[in-house]
């Protein structure tokens, strides 16, 4: 209501606007359970981290474990894939950005920041996704020797970079660090 | 039409009892059989009734198959192996609910192909024509999540690439897939919830196409003429002519529905979906259920940047936006004349949009590489431009034919075309061939 009304809100007016609100509120309340349980349960939250012995891969070896529901490819990767993965200039990168989660966001996605970091650039472990829309790449295939995806055709060079295709990022690396030599904790 | 006052009168005293306290034989009457439906209609017409006819189809199927089969990812594949081989009759049943399901889509899609023809979503009929594109739109939801339950390599990378989807929104794209998955990946609770929604949604769809049934007989049908109806010698009862013609179009369409489900039941299945769901393994080729295909090429055609948007994001909006665009047509065609009969352009181009359909569908089903993506570019950029470029402009630059006063006139003229070997008194039956 204006100034200008003659009419003074009266106290039956804001009692109509206040229970109308009382009821809008009570309304969203009620219907976020209804939305809530739907989001990943506590089952589903606390099955995110997995430790993997990884003891039994010599160069050019992969293993594929099952994370969160999803395939993590681990691969000790053989020197020549590294060198190649090390010689491509960051300005041919489709996604510049390493999608690390070690490391902070706007880490560069140099040969290094994708690998498992000093000492041991041979290992790459990413979740083996493709970041088009969710199939699983095909390892050691595709223009750049290092995963094809067979729906939509992006092509990963051997650090897991995105270089062709309709994916528009790199494949994520996963929260994970060396427990010992030979194991890794993921998640 | 419906606005002409009841001609139900019932005879029996529990009849008028009824008939004085809630009037639904009285409904009925005037919905089904004194209805009056234009005495042109073609056989393009009888597609609403077989739509109504698979939704119960597929209801009633459903219903019994959720009897038998179990929403656990360890045990769904299982239990619909268990339908086929050890549950009486339950081959017949599934392969009736999921032949049936691409017998709904054919029908669906002459249903809309006689809307777009025949302009049956211009003034008064564009709501009508708007709950027509909501009940597809919840088809679809519905079709998809169904093909999900039988937990075979198609359905879990199909649920994987369509939620994926949701991901290129910007931001809160992984709450939504993870709402919609309940997890991180397609999984048991992913099941559980498209099982439940599977089981909801056909029932939506029946509410909705009530208030498509509803909008229908307060405007009532259009025609092959698209000229409103003006007179009493425009229309007949909606019984017996309106529901012979229905009932031998969908005993027609019911033998060809039949060939499929007893000698080529597979035959618009993909054989991968034998094979149960592996999350680690991607099948070479992913393609979704064949109604979806048009779509599916659509999404893939967009392979570059358009500004801001990345190619993942600008797939998912014109995959989304070829649909949502059906919604607009009623603004979108600007002719006066409502019918492609007296449309010599547009006729012309919409052969060209149902060609071009069909082309995309074909090409949804061949991998997204090479010219298969440079043909989809095109054929997307024809679809967009049959409805925001050509059916906007058409309709103010083309001339139309000379229109008859009636449908009446206009049935009486085709009728002494054919005179000579028309029976005398034809000119007065109602049965003329559209």
């Amino acid at each position: 209501m204006s100034a200008n009304d003659t009419i003074d809100p009266t106290r039956r007016d804001f009692l109509y606007v206040a229970t109308g609100m009382a009821g809008v509120v009570g309304a969203a309340a009620v219907a976020w359970p209804f939305i809530d349980q739907m989001r990943p349960d506590a089952s589903t939250l606390a099955a995110s981290s997995i430790e993997v012995d990884v003891s039994s891969l010599t160069p050019g070896m992969s293993l594929t474990v099952k994370w969160r529901g999803k395939p993590v490819f681990i691969r000790n990767r053989t020197p020549e894939e590294i060198k190649s993965a090390q010689e491509v200039p960051l300005a041919e990168l489709k996604d510049p950005v390493a999608r690390n989660a070690n490391l902070s966001g706007d880490a560069q996605a140099t040969d290094i920041d994708r690998s498992a970091g000093d000492g041991k650039e041979n290992w790459l472990v990413m979740v083996g996704v493709c970041t088009h829309l969710g199939c699983v790449p095909l390892g050691q295939q595709g223009d750049f020797g290092g995963w094809f995806c067979p729906c939509h055709g992006s092509h990963y060079d051997t650090a897991g970079r995105i270089r062709k295709g309709p994916a528009p990022e790199n494949m994520a690396i996963p929260t994970f660090s060396f427990i010992s030599d030979s194991t890794i904790r993921i998640g | 039409m419906s606005g002409g006052h009841s001609t139900y009168s019932p005879t029996t005293g529990i009849g008028r009892w009824m008939d004085a306290r809630m009037p639904l034989p009285r409904l009925i009457h005037d919905s089904f059989i004194s209805y009056p439906v234009p005495r042109n209609l073609n056989y393009a017409y009888t597609f609403g009734g077989i739509l109504s006819l698979m939704l119960a189809a597929q209801i009633i199927t459903g219903i019994v198959l959720a009897m038998h089969y179990v929403s656990d990812t360890t045990l769904a594949f299982q239990s619909v192996e268990k339908i086929m081989r050890d549950v009486n009759s339950g081959w017949l049943l599934r392969y009736m609910h999921a032949n049936g399901a691409s017998f709904f889509f054919i029908a669906v899609y002459i249903h809309i192909m006689r809307g777009l023809y025949y302009g049956s979503y211009k003034a008064p009929r564009e709501l009508l024509w708007i709950l027509g594109c909501i009940i597809y739109l919840l088809m679809m939801a519905t079709g998809f999540m169904g093909y999900v339950l039988p937990w075979g390599q198609m359905s879990f990378w199909g649920a994987t690439v369509i939620t994926g989807f949701f991901t290129a929104i910007p931001l809160v794209g992984d709450w939504i897939q993870q709402l919609l998955l309940g997890g991180f990946a397609v999984d048991n609770p992913t099941l559980n919830r498209f099982f439940a929604l599977h089981y909801l949604l056909p029932f939506m769809i029946a509410g909705v196409v009530v208030l498509h049934v509803w909008a229908l007989h307060v405007v009532g049908q259009t025609n092959p003429t698209g000229i409103e109806v003006k007179s009493k010698t425009d229309v007949v009862a909606f019984t017996p002519y309106a529901t012979i013609k229905d009932a031998f179009g969908m005993i027609v369409f019911v033998f060809v529905f039949a060939y499929f489900i007893f000698y080529i039941p597979n035959f618009l299945g993909h054989p991968d979906n034998y094979i149960q769901a592996n999350s680690l393994k991607t099948p070479a080729h992913i393609v979704p259920e064949w109604y979806y295909l048009p779509f599916y090429a659509i999404l893939r055609a967009i392979t570059f940047n358009i500004g801001p948007i990345d190619s993942k994001l600008g797939g998912v909006i014109a995959m989304f936006g070829s649909i949502a665009v059906l919604f607009f047509v009623p603004w979108l065609d600007t002719s006066k004349v409502r019918s492609a009969v007296y449309r010599p352009w547009y006729k012309l181009f919409f052969w060209l949009f149902v060609a071009n359909a069909i082309f995309l569908g074909w090409l949804g089903s061949r991998p997204a590489e090479g010219s298969y993506v440079i043909m989809a570019q095109f054929s997307t950029f024809y679809y967009f431009a049959f409805f925001l470029i050509i059916m906007p402009v058409l309709g103010l630059i083309e001339t139309p034919r000379r229109m008859p006063n009636s449908i009446t006139e206009a049935v009486l003229e085709k009728n002494k075309a054919g005179a000579s070997v028309q029976p005398a008194g034809a000119a007065a039956s109602p049965e003329v061939k559209g």
